[in-house]
């Protein structure tokens, strides 16, 4: 329930116009991050979710100062902050805990960092330590405990200071379930119960139903650049139960959002324009998976008639949303599949390429990427323009480096030439970075 | 595991992470490499010059004892030497990998420098370095003790520095983002994230240096330099002088002494840190391996020192902590601000353009000095290199063809290793230059007895890295491929071939590079040698160096010294540096 005062509510943080974009070394720029207006308003837990790539994780280190944004500023308590940010703390995905220092040296250092004498961080952190459960191992080191429990020194470490907002990113995404969901659960405790100072938390992940169990508010990154696609309230009372009508609901329309076909989310960012040039046409955005996966899915829809809801699928798979979605926006592109109001349809393509064997699927798959995939297609005609059909890769590195950064154009070819040898288009040589079309 | 072979050469290949600063990277980077290679070579003639100007008064003769009671007392000496160089190398490698770490121009200027100062051979600023600092120190000991000190520290601190430099430049993204998020001062990230994290790299580096700074400590305690006689008491002198007087009983005394300096070295000081350094290792599981009980165990058992520790130690280190803290950042707030930006402006350019002064005048001093060298030096000079090449790499193949069956057995086999380890430790850990004079007493009665003693001694000084390598290598060679062999009836050459070859090459190239160095800089002792009141010698470009020396020709020493740092560095970037590539795109074992 969202405890969010009436009377004109003030943000803790607020971002405005908050963007993140390279400079292109021939004058245009790469936006990463769209110009966002986003608050943290007291009493809440905001959830930020989005797929993986999207531009989630920088947003929250834009918000904590750890990365400078390009554009906008971000504001605290109404005054701009310029560089040097107050009392936050971040719990970390990989937990982050240094390996030298017992649990309690590791609770301790962010006080030690603020000049708190040896015998009042002694005690602070013990304090903290017992609020999580952890008394007792005040000096063990960290690599005698379990993933839960270094989590739980992370969150620890991340109290012992009293930030007024806590930051978390994936915290709970390197756990196996059961200790995730043990972690969520006593979060929520300590929050809901006031045991601790903090007025706001911002939790980024990627896991839907997290989001819905923790969150008031939940905000969908789109990407592409990022911004903000929708905004959640969730006014379901704790304790929530996950089979409760509502729950489900919530759960189904965010999925709905984030696979929503049609949406600008599959194209590559514009280049804001070059003064005097034309635009350059849209390339198309290569989800980053292994063709091979897709097989599995396409056998999955057909054996069960050919629709299936997307919510329903991910829970029989045991995948989440991170490993779902790429996958299935790869047969959408590639045109086995569609997807519509949360439902994954299969279409005749698809069918034929769920039935069929190794040889026959790569036809089909061949077909489908070069019909669909405007680089593989070029990829294809300037092979072929070549008499001796042999092209180096940084050829088409420097086609890319136009519409993406440079970390983005190597993973987008990275996938090309995946895609490019599974479906026989053509072979490649790792280490003369050469391309050679296969004759068919 | 200590190695003996003098670090001249860089045995880390180069960490993705230190990249060259990106923007037409390769003729930048190229440009500065030759800036920085003439400096030192400008440099490397300064102290010649030095040297020569300060020729001071001749000193007695040193007096080397043969009983072997003396044994322990010169064992002290060599120990305290080593020790006093390596905490003034470990300090300043601290410094200059930080430094170059922390500032991008800083680094642009430093790590180049460092990868050619690495590839100099250090023994032959052995002339030079003790005739400036016993010219700055007339009393005989000081200026040669402080000249043997400064040269152990010249070979060992290039190494750590880059260990150092490598390791900050590496430090895992979510620590460094912790360290920033939670405000840890300057003083708290270097010694709770900065410098635990390189420790482990800090140790094995400083293990190696050391048993390079034995190889060259030896050297400077046997030094004679025409009719100088600049020799210390210690290990190495001790041996050479019983191998002069053919006395037997002290040869193997003093071999003894040897050998119980490094075993006892090992136990009671690598052993105990290389134990204590596994806490810092950055592994978020716990390694199954236990370690044998070791010395540490022992002491940690002792209930008084533990108490001491913590009711004396710990709160000291505490509030000393503490202060730094408050201090440092009130220092640190005053330093930034504005007006002080200017007085680091005023300190910085003058200093530089001061250094820049000197290169220029040494440069000119020393084309000046070349400029005396005639044509037939010329060809001597050329003639002197091809041999030396020819007995460097023909010492390297040697090593090869021994150490890699031998390598690869023991790799394969645990039992073999367990039993071949300790014997293996303790020949490597002899500094082969300490043994050279005993080596010549058997070679000398044969003909063309140098040309063996040279070619041995740059063996036995090289050959145990490449062997510890070649083992590590065998070692890492994935159980599945060895089955996968087995399973389909490889025959023996095909097993090299595909298999054990492939799998030990980056392994064999990191230890030939090292050992490529070594032996380069033992030609400079091998190839000409004060023995028995005479001059033994092979023609070479190390017996150039080293005659240059002895005969004053400060023109030849000069001009011998640059040739070879020349060739060194050049087949570092030539060769070495294109294996190490292929090694690691092609043959790296991991994914």
């Amino acid at each position: 329930m969202s405890t969010v005062d009436t009377a004109a509510p003030v943000p803790i943080i607020e971002a405005r116009k908050l963007e993140k974009f390279y400079q292109h070394p021939d004058g245009g720029r790469i936006q990463v991050i769209a110009p966002i207006d986003l608050g943290v308003f007291p009493g809440q837990i905001l959830a930020l979710l989005g797929p993986s790539g999207c531009g989630k994780s920088t947003l929250l280190r834009m918000l904590t100062g750890l990365s400078p944004a390009s554009g906008g500023l971000v504001y605290w308590q109404g005054q701009a902050v310029n560089g040097d940010f107050p009392n936050v703390s971040i719990v970390f995905q990989s937990f982050a805990l240094f390996p030298w220092l017992t649990v309690i040296e590791n609770v301790e250092a962010p006080l030690e960092a603020r000049g708190v004498a040896p015998m009042e961080r002694h005690k602070r952190a013990l304090r903290i330590l017992d609020a999580v459960g952890l008394d007792g191992f005040e000096s063990a080191y960290p690599k005698e405990l379990s993933g839960g429990m270094k989590q739980r020194v992370g969150v620890a470490r991340a109290l012992v200071v009293e930030p007024e907002v806590l930051f978390m990113d994936e915290p709970f995404s390197a756990l196996d379930v059961l200790t995730a969901e043990t972690l969520r659960g006593e979060l929520l405790e300590l929050w809901l119960g006031h045991k601790i100072p903090t007025r706001a938390m911002f939790i980024v992940t990627h896991n839907i139903e997290e989001a819905v169990v923790l969150a008031d508010r939940i905000i969908v990154l789109g990407r592409n650049p990022a911004h903000i696609h929708a905004d959640f309230d969730v006014a379901i009372p704790h304790p929530r139960d996950r089979k409760s009508p509502e729950f489900v609901d919530l759960v189904d329309s965010i999925y709905r959002v984030l696979t929503h076909p049609g949406h600008k989310d599959d194209t590559a960012p514009t280049r804001t324009q070059v003064p005097g040039g034309a635009p350059k046409s849209k390339v198309v955005t290569l989800p980053h998976t292994r063709p091979g996966g897709m097989a599995a899915l396409l056998e999955i829809l057909a054996d069960r008639g050919g629709r299936v809801e997307l919510h329903g699928l991910s829970e029989d798979l045991g995948l989440d949303l991170e490993s779902l979605l790429p996958t299935i926006e790869t047969a959408t592109l590639l045109g086995l599949l569609r997807v519509e109001e949360g439902e994954a349809i299969i279409t005749h393509a698809g069918r034929a390429f769920a039935g069929a064997d190794i040889q026959t699927r790569k036809t089909i798959f061949r077909k489908a990427a070069l019909d669909n995939v405007p680089l593989l297609r070029q990829m294809e005609q300037a092979l072929r323009a070549k008499s001796n059909r042999t092209l180096s890769e940084e050829f088409f590195r420097d086609l890319l480096d136009e519409h993406f950064s440079e970390e983005e154009s190597r993973r987008q070819l990275e996938t090309a030439i995946q895609w490019g040898r599974y479906a026989e288009i053509f072979d490649y040589e790792a280490e003369s970075g050469k391309l050679k079309l296969t004759e068919i | 595991m200590p190695a003996p072979a003098p670090s001249a050469v860089h045995t880390t290949p180069v960490p993705p992470a230190a990249k060259r600063p990106a923007g037409s990277r390769w003729t930048w980077a190229f440009l500065i490499d030759i800036a920085v290679f003439l400096s030192v070579c400008a440099a490397v003639f300064g102290i010649y010059a030095i040297g020569r100007t300060w020729l001071g008064p001749v000193h007695p003769e040193a007096h080397i004892s043969q009983n072997p009671r003396d044994l322990p007392l010169y064992a002290l000496y060599s120990l305290v030497r080593i020790g006093i160089a390596y905490a003034l190398s470990l300090t300043f490698a601290l410094a200059y990998g930080y430094l170059a770490a922390s500032s991008r121009r800083a680094e642009m200027l430093m790590i180049p420098l460092l990868d050619i100062l690495q590839s100099i051979p250090v023994l032959s600023f052995l002339p030079g370095v003790m005739l400036a600092m016993v010219a700055i120190f007339p009393h005989n000991q000081l200026g040669i003790e402080l000249g043997s000190i400064l040269l152990i520290f010249t070979g060992q601190v290039w190494n750590i520095a880059f260990s150092f430099y490598s390791s900050l430049k590496t430090v895992p993204r979510d620590l460094h983002e912790a360290a920033v998020i939670y405000r840890f001062s300057r003083w708290q990230r270097f010694g709770e994230l900065d410098l635990p994290f390189a420790t482990i790299g800090l140790v094995w580096n400083s293990m190696v240096s050391v048993a390079g700074g034995w190889f060259f400590l030896m050297a400077c305690e046997m030094f004679v330099l025409g009719n100088r006689d600049f020799r210390l008491p210690g290990l190495g002198s001790f041996l050479q002088t019983a191998a002069s007087h053919g006395d037997s009983r002290a040869i193997l005394w003093g071999v003894a002494a040897m050998i119980a300096v490094v075993v006892l070295l090992d136990q009671f000081v690598w052993r105990p840190i290389i134990q204590w350094a596994d806490k810092f290792k950055f592994e978020q599981v716990e390694s199954s391996a236990t370690a044998q009980p070791t010395l540490l165990h022992l002491i940690g058992r002792a209930s008084l020192l533990i108490q001491l520790y913590r009711r004396f130690f710990l709160p000291l280190i505490n509030w000393l902590t503490l202060q730094f803290t408050l201090g440092a950042k009130r220092a640190a707030e005053t330093f930034a601000a504005p007006k002080q930006r200017h007085l680091r402006r005023w300190i910085a350019y003058p200093l530089l353009a001061g250094v820049l002064v000197g290169l220029v005048l040494a440069v000119y001093y020393g084309a000046q000095e070349l400029s005396d060298l005639r044509r037939e030096d010329y060809v001597d000079l050329f003639r002197s290199a091809a041999l030396t090449f020819l007995r460097v790499n023909s010492a390297l193949l040697l090593s090869a063809l021994w150490t890699v069956p031998v390598g690869v057995a023991i790799g394969f086999s645990p039992r073999l290793a367990r039993i071949a380890q300790p014997f293996a430790q303790i020949a490597a850990s002899v500094p082969a230059t300490a043994l050279f004079p005993i080596i010549l007493l058997f070679f000398l009665r044969l003909r063309g007895g140098m040309e063996f003693a040279a070619m041995l001694l740059m063996l036995l000084g090289t050959q145990w890295y490449v062997l510890f390598n070649v083992i590590a290598g065998a070692m890492a060679i994935p159980t599945d491929l060895k089955e996968a062999a087995q399973v389909f009836r490889f025959s023996s050459w095909d097993r090299w071939r595909f298999l054990i070859l492939p799998g030990i090459f980056p392994y064999l190239v990191t230890g030939l590079v090292t050992a490529s160095g070594g032996a380069w800089n033992a030609s400079i002792i091998a190839e000409y040698f004060h023995f028995q009141g005479k001059i033994v010698s092979t023609p070479g470009l190390g017996s150039a160096i080293s005659s240059a020396s002895d005969a004053g020709r400060f023109d030849m020493l000069l001009a011998s010294t640059l040739v070879m740092a020349t060739i060194v560095v050049l087949i570092n970037r030539l060769v070495w540096r294109r294996l190490y590539r292929l090694a690691s795109s092609r043959f790296k074992l991991e994914s």
